[in-house]
């Protein structure tokens, strides 16, 4: 009994406000999907589907598949880039090790908006590149690098590489190296040994990093719209605009749903692909 | 007669290497570009205009900006209090229990994992329809809900290391329940309750969706990621690169702080 | 029987052909040797067993022989062949890990077929080799299983049927018994060895457990700090080790130091003590006498007077029960000199035994060693 209330005691207060400010204002959002927006901008509580099926209108449909393709991109360029880098690492004499980790990972740790302005300096038609570019006569003028779909998914996989490369190397440093091993002494050259083995081992790995940056990526607002300068419409820009000028939250709401809806079933998705990479290939 | 194994300059550990060098100049070229942006007197990468340190001087003229500093300070103080201590609480009342509770386990994920987007809207319809003034203190009440959960990850993967027979072992010797927690228990989670909450700091001060949405229309409650982000969006000037080196070197001085708290931990 | 000098170049009895020589090998790892000089033959068809303490080198040794420690000196000669130059993945030897390291996300039957697909083996060859070795190890009805169902045990089998599938000229198995609980250790100590006949391949087993090397080998070659101490059969070691440190770490052994004289060891307070000599001391050396517990016989102090060649007198300071036998530690002489005998809790009179008892114990001249004190080497 003593228990019991002690637990409750313990629990209590940080359930309450989980509860209160972020299950109920959920619900909020969950229902206001089902309800229309008032002439100026309030809500009127008459159910209905319309939000739905206006999500799923051709003009709003290609804005949820412009950001699923953006998202796609910046989820397969940074697996591409990470994998190695995490083999690299887990490679590494093991007390340099944990020293590579923190250097990736520093700049993950600083501000978000920053980062992602850092490439404003870096494309823009006075930054470096272009510089780079005119000084050594490569071109004749300056590229218009900036506020186009390839800069959004620059800054994506910019601002998320440091943890897919954390994420895969967790999964590789986990590996019993004798396992490696064996797959060589049983007569398999290093890329068998590669496809075969440790591949498949590290699916976890990879799992989790590539859901992580594409959940983050398309729900993502800063990057398309700081680096996509208003012409790349992602469903986050999509969300805000009907929140802060468009005014319509309930359709606002339905958007927030169906990005949870797919978030919800790539969540799922990895869970699956966990559990089948633990039961193997055979 | 000597054989050996020829351990060639396996190809493979060339690529490698080469490729996580790259990778670390991918990083970190566009923040040492501003960071070397900020001390040029042009401001701009048309060309060197020699070493100067006028972007910060005009920074610290900034009212808007030095203003929104103390903004974000007291937001992360406050809402890092709050959240590590109902965040700590939380780890210590569902790591004790012997049975897994699907539904709590959801709950005290689900802060990390929702977009933040959808977070932000959420919290402003929920104001909105309790007709709550917004300010300041609805930022911190916001910031604390994602914080709860990170200080309670943090604390319960502490936990789950904790030896429990070391508090049992301070009762067997005669101490009561609550000398056992505040000389056995608390100094030993303590650095992951640092830890937490050094996290929650760090996330509440580089915060900017949420706070946004939060703020209200008063000038009185701007943050500096929102201070930031308006400067960025209404003309690049070279002051946001002053501002940008000095928030990165903060930031980086915490992690390498927490850093080693950690380390110093772990060998305890 | 040779024994002495760094080489060890041993003959045994049958004269089996060699399948691995080991020549003159040496590695090092910066300023620390872990393999000194060594040189080994290793026949077809036996089961030879590298044993020794943490640290002697024999892991480094089996793993250069698999292929993935290079050589900084010597050869490594399978039926004549330098093999060292070749990568693991191409020698026809196979190693089974102290861990076992299995696929865990492969089945035992693609574990076990996984060396075959990587020698282009296909289709029904494939299916019928492993169905083969699956029978022989007694896993055909786990087949379909992964790793983490299986027992400890198990996967030990499966561990052996995968590197056995590919019928090497040698397995090397290293340390293979070490993660399995003590029952099954036993149990497994005599399939290994049932198993070595049946398939008749070379198994090399690295092991730090002497008694396992006992049951187990055909020969045992002892190391210690990178060299290999003495090669032999498991009685040759045990009754005949040529020196102190083989003597002790094989069995149990009671040492009584002194000084070599012309009829044996003089030592302090008990005389001079007789035993068998390889030669290899002369008067005036620091030796030591070396006897088995099981060798010693022991009468209380009351009872007629023993007969052996070496009688002592001692007291009773403690008796060890270990249910079939008995071990009595009794303190002889005046400098703490403590010496273990051992009999069967069935022989007359073993029960009578008491702490504090005095008592005689005695022991025959060929039944006990001299042996030069190499406490430093």
């Amino acid at each position: 009994m003593y228990q019991r209330l002690r637990t409750f005691l313990f629990v209590g207060p940080g359930l309450a406000w989980l509860t209160f400010f972020m299950v109920v204002p959920c619900l909020l959002v969950f229902l206001y999907s089902f309800f229309e927006r008032g002439v100026y901008g309030g809500i009127v509580y008459d159910f209905t589907f319309e939000n739905f099926d206006r999500a799923f209108d051709p003009l709003y449909l290609a804005i949820l598949l412009k950001s699923a393709k953006i998202a796609g991109l910046a989820t397969l360029i940074a697996l591409l880039i990470a994998y190695p880098a995490a083999y690299a690492i887990a490679r590494a004499p093991a007390q340099r090790q944990p020293v590579y980790l923190f250097l990736v990972m520093l700049p993950f740790w600083s501000n978000y908006l920053i980062r992602t302005y850092a490439w404003i300096v870096m494309l823009n038609r006075e930054g470096l590149i272009n510089r780079a570019l005119l000084d050594f006569g490569l071109v004749g003028e300056a590229l218009p690098l900036l506020y186009n779909e390839a800069s959004v998914v620059t800054g994506l996989v910019y601002n998320y590489v440091p943890f897919v490369i954390l994420a895969i190397y967790s999964s590789i440093s986990r590996l019993n190296p004798e396992i490696a091993e064996a797959s060589e002494d049983l007569g398999a050259p290093s890329y068998k040994t590669f496809l075969r083995v440790i591949l498949p081992l590290t699916l976890p790995g990879i799992a989790a990093g590539a859901v992580f940056v594409f959940v983050l990526s398309i729900g993502n607002f800063i990057t398309p719209d700081l680096l996509g300068g208003g012409r790349v419409q992602m469903v986050g820009n999509l969300i805000y605009d009907q929140f802060l000028e468009a005014r319509d939250w309930p359709f606002g709401s339905a958007l927030s749903l169906i990005l949870i809806g797919v978030m919800m079933c790539l969540l799922f998705a990895q869970a699956v692909a966990v559990n089948r990479s633990a039961e193997g290939t055979r | 007669m000597s054989s050996r194994i020829p351990r060639r300059r396996d190809p493979a550990k060339l690529f490698l290497g080469g490729h996580l060098w790259l990778v670390y100049t991918f990083l970190y070229v566009p923040i040492l570009v501003l960071m070397a942006l900020s001390f040029n007197d042009l401001g701009l990468p048309t060309a060197w205009g020699g070493f100067s340190l006028k972007w910060y001087g005009e920074l610290a003229q900034n009212d808007a900006v030095l203003r929104a500093a103390l903004n974000t300070v007291i937001v992360a103080v406050v809402s890092t209090i709050l959240a590590t201590l109902l965040g700590t609480l939380l780890a210590f009342g569902v790591e004790r229990r012997q049975r897994r509770n699907n539904t709590m386990e959801a709950l005290l994920f689900a802060p990390m994992i929702i977009p933040d987007i959808v977070l932000a809207i959420a919290l402003l319809s929920f104001f909105t329809a309790l007709n709550f003034t917004l300010g300041l203190h609805s930022i911190i009440m916001s910031h604390v809900v994602f914080n709860i959960a990170f200080v309670c990850a943090v604390v319960r993967t502490r936990l789950r290391n904790f030896d429990f027979s070391i508090v049992e072992a301070s009762i067997d010797l005669g101490a009561g329940e609550v000398t056992t927690f505040r000389r056995v228990t608390l100094p030993a989670i303590f650095p992951g309750v640092l830890a937490g909450g050094l996290l929650a700091f760090t996330l509440s001060v580089d915060e900017f969706i949420i706070a946004y949405f939060t703020a209200g229309a008063g000038q009185g409650s701007t943050t500096l990621p929102m201070q930031i982000y308006s400067m960025i969006r209404f003309g690049v000037t070279p002051e946001i690169n002053a501002m940008a080196t000095i928030v990165m070197l903060v930031s980086f001085t915490l992690v390498f702080i927490s850093q080693r708290i950690d380390r110093k931990a772990i060998s305890q | 029987m040779s024994t002495d000098g760094a080489n060890m170049l041993t003959e045994t009895g049958a004269d089996a052909a060699t399948v691995i020589r080991l020549e003159n090998i040496t590695k090092r790892f910066g300023a620390i040797t872990a393999v000194k000089d060594i040189s080994l033959d290793l026949k077809e068809n036996e089961f030879f067993a590298l044993l020794g303490p943490s640290g002697c080198g024999k892991t480094t040794l089996l793993r250069m022989i698999a292929g993935f420690e290079s050589l900084n000196e010597g050869r490594i000669l399978l039926d004549g062949k330098d093999i060292a130059p070749l990568r693991p993945n191409r020698r026809p030897i196979n190693l089974m890990f102290q861990s076992f390291a299995l696929f865990p996300h492969m089945s035992v039957r693609a574990n076990v077929s996984y060396g075959l697909e990587m020698e282009g083996v296909r289709g029904d060859e494939l299916k019928s080799r492993v169905d083969r070795i699956l029978e022989t190890t007694q896993l055909t009805e786990y087949a379909g299983r992964k790793p983490d169902q299986l027992s400890g045990g198990q996967r030990q089998r499966v561990a052996l049927a995968r590197a056995l599938v590919k019928e090497p000229r040698v397995l090397l198995l290293d340390e293979p018994l070490a993660a399995l609980d003590k029952k099954l250790r036993e149990h497994m100590q005599l399939e290994l060895k049932r198993l070595q006949h049946e398939v008749g391949i070379t198994f090399v087993v690295v092991t730090h457990d002497q008694e396992e090397a006992l049951v187990m080998a055909d020969r045992i070659a002892l190391m210690r700090d990178g060299e290999v101490k003495q090669c032999a059969s498991p009685a040759e070691l045990y009754e005949h080790p040529n020196s102190r440190f083989v003597a002790d770490f094989i069995g149990v052994m009671n040492f009584l130091d002194g000084e070599v004289s012309v009829e044996g060891v003089a030592v302090q307070g008990l005389g001079v003590l007789t035993g068998r000599s390889n030669g290899d001391t002369r008067t005036g050396d620091r030796a030591c006498l070396a006897v088995r517990p099981e060798r010693l016989t022991v009468a209380p102090a009351t009872a007629e007077r023993l007969t052996h060649d070496n009688v002592l007198d001692g007291t009773l300071t403690d008796i060890a029960y270990h249910g079939q036998d008995i071990g009595l530690h009794i303190a002889v002489g005046d400098n703490g000199q403590v010496l273990i005998a051992r009999l069967s809790a069935a022989a007359e009179g073993a029960a009578d035994f008491k702490v504090g008892d005095t008592v005689q114990v005695g022991w025959q001249t060929q039944n006990a060693l001299i042996l030069p004190d190499d406490s430093k080497t």
